[in-house]
């Protein structure tokens, strides 16, 4: 079902994936989470613009694992653990945050 | 939970894979089918071993273009391996000759072997997949 960014209609798949990665921008992110009545903070941010990073270098959308453990390397020990991750994006980490980053659903998840 | 929730699963522990890949990264689907179970089969704690042959070396050259072509370049993907604990890529020398590579054409470090240490290597593994 699209959703409704800045006027512009956009194309996600029936889990709420975006079709397109190319069409992502932020208020892509900020419009998902206003569909799971969740608000993005700084350091919801901080998870995404990992992930968009780490897409961009990789072609890859982590799995869980290994995502905790770049973010652990990348930002802290206080933020690579699963506890941190989960509180942040409670659908899961990698799913959830995949989902807002405009990535496609990680390799392995069901 | 903690990260040991995901990093201890003793279950699969041992088991030695071996994937070999033997055939060029696009026109099929096979590349990307094998580099995908690889991933998958990463969260599982094995003891895994890629090994690349014929024109399986070429999915691990450098400067891949597939503008075009339709298809995503997935080769930045092969970078992700370690971070997926994925570290023991065989390429074979006689593969590499035959092509004119050499390990500085490739992405990734691997170890070069020759197509004698290769059938060791297929015939030690307790689980070899093909692609």
């Amino acid at each position: 079902m699209p959703i409704e960014v800045n006027g512009k209609s956009i194309e996600t798949d029936e889990e709420g994936y975006l079709a397109d990665l190319n069409q992502w921008e932020p208020e892509v992110a900020t419009v998902m989470a206003a569909i799971d009545d969740a608000e993005l903070t700084e350091t919801h941010w901080e998870v995404i613009n990992f992930l968009r990073e780490y897409y961009e270098e990789y072609q890859i959308a982590p799995a869980v694992r290994v995502l905790t453990k770049a973010i652990g390397k990348k930002l802290g020990k206080d933020k690579g653990n699963s506890k941190y991750l989960y509180e942040l994006f409670p659908y899961g980490p990698a799913k959830q945050a995949c989902k807002y980053a405009g990535l496609p659903k990680p390799t392995g998840c069901v | 939970m903690s990260e040991e929730d995901y990093e201890e699963d003793g279950e699969m522990n041992g088991k030695k894979f071996l994937y070999v890949n033997r055939r060029g990264p696009y026109g099929t689907v096979y590349a990307l089918e094998s580099l995908e179970v690889v991933l998958i089969g990463a969260a599982f704690e094995q003891d895994v071993s890629l090994a690349f042959m014929d024109d399986g070396v070429y999915q691990l050259k450098k400067g891949q273009n597939t503008d075009g072509m339709g298809m995503k370049n997935f080769s930045p993907t092969y970078r992700a391996l370690e971070m997926y604990d994925v570290e023991k890529l065989f390429v074979s020398k006689e593969s590499m000759d035959e092509r004119g590579l050499t390990t500085e054409d490739l992405i990734v470090d691997v170890e070069v072997i020759d197509n004698a240490a290769m059938a060791d290597l297929m015939e030690d593994a307790e689980v070899v997949l093909s692609f």
